[in-house]
């Protein structure tokens, strides 16, 4: 046994593959035999890597869900910035340059309104839970634009630690909201076509979120999708610390 | 030769995590902006131009492949290392300022396709 901890150990990577193999086997089957094909496998999956990521922090209690189990670290690498990054570029291939450009303006609004409305409603929902200092307040309204904008600001405008951790954990409680909702409302908001996906995107932000929710929607919509999401961040934090902390002065003064 | 297209797709990715750290620094802001978005331009041009000039070879193209549909897999990995526990852990305002707005914007985002879609011609930034 001891020897094949070893093993696993040193091949962390290939180890992950393999897990990530058995839970995508098992989501199919539960897809086609139990669901009868009802919500599409990958959805599952990613599901079902939530609900392991939570019980890893449960068991371990670190920062990265399962990945912090010793032998599941390859997971962690293989779900990695780098990976994730890479494999996301490559959806790319299968895209259109023709309707990206086509979309650009209706990605660029989203884009905008998108950051803006993220981070005035969580603005309020901070002053209603009781917070009336400017920098916390920003702090948690830049978390509910993404998990790094919301740190970036607190940095910024010098808000508390406490707060800062609040603002990342807001912005990884929209990651997952993003991930489970997205193919359940993706029929409803009309999110079917490549334009749709880029100002879903825009809109949404959080590159992880809607990525992992227009894989599970439609794998087809992802690069479109991803494009926009990917300045969504840099938007984040080129206004939340700025012109929104300005902003926000001034209306508390 | 499959590695090829991999090593075309590892160009485009390093050139626009580059172009986005530049411009991050640029603006003065410590993150990378858009990175992904430029190495995704930056694939579709390259890709583009072989296909023209005929390089874009069959192998190739299976070498980008495999990274494009290792991409769900990856989000599998991705989702299993998010910190849920302490996100679901951090208390009422974490979750409401974390599902609310997500909320609105399911409302909003078809109010946007409606008017801003090229497809309705609505190419001027009214927002009626």
């Amino acid at each position: 046994m001891e020897i094949l901890l070893n093993l696993i150990d040193k091949n962390a990577l290939v180890f992950g593959f393999l897990v990530i193999g058995l839970i995508v086997l098992f989501s199919d089957i539960v897809s086609k035999k139990i669901l009868k094909g009802k919500i599409p496998g990958s959805a599952i999956a990613i599901f079902l890597g939530l609900v392991l990521g939570y019980l890893g922090g449960v068991f371990i209690g670190g920062e990265k869900g399962l990945s912090d189990i010793q032998i599941f670290k390859g997971v962690g690498f293989l779900g990695g910035a780098m990976f994730r990054d890479f494999a996301i570029v490559a959806t790319a291939m299968g895209a259109s340059l023709y309707l990206v450009r086509r979309a650009g303006l209706l990605g660029m609004i989203s884009l905008v309104l998108g950051v803006f409305l993220f981070f005035s409603i969580g603005v309020i929902i901070a002053y209603l839970w009781g917070f009336r200092d400017a920098a916390s307040l920003c702090t948690i309204g830049a978390g509910a634009c993404t998990y790094i904008v919301g740190p970036v600001t607190g940095a910024a405008v010098g808000a508390s630690s406490e707060v800062i951790a609040l603002s990342i954990a807001t912005g990884v409680v929209k990651t997952i909201v993003v991930t489970i909702f997205t193919p359940i409302v993706a029929k409803r908001i009309h999110l079917n076509s490549p334009e749709s996906a880029m100002a879903y995107g825009g809109l949404m932000g959080t590159s992880s979120g809607v990525a992992a929710g227009l894989a599970a929607t439609d794998p087809k919509l992802v690069p479109y999708g991803a494009v926009t999401a990917t300045f969504y961040t840099g938007v984040g934090c080129l206004l939340c610390p700025s012109v929104f902390f300005i902003v926000l002065k001034i209306i508390l003064e | 030769m499959n590695i090829y297209g991999v090593a075309l797709l590892a160009l485009a990715y390093l050139l626009g995590q580059w172009m986005g750290e530049i411009l991050g620094e640029l603006i003065g802001i410590d993150a990378n902006v858009g990175g992904v978005g430029f190495a995704m331009v930056i694939l579709m041009l390259l890709k583009e131009w072989f296909v023209k000039k005929s390089l874009f070879t069959y192998e190739m193209e299976s070498g980008m492949d495999f990274w494009n549909k290792l991409y769900i897999p990856v989000v599998i990995a991705m989702a299993a290392s998010l910190n849920v526990k302490s996100a679901v852990s951090a208390g009422t305002l974490a979750i409401a300022a974390g599902f609310i707005p997500v909320a609105v914007c399911f409302v909003v985002f078809p109010l946007i396709i409606k008017n801003f879609s090229p497809k309705n011609h609505g190419d001027t930034a009214q927002s009626d």
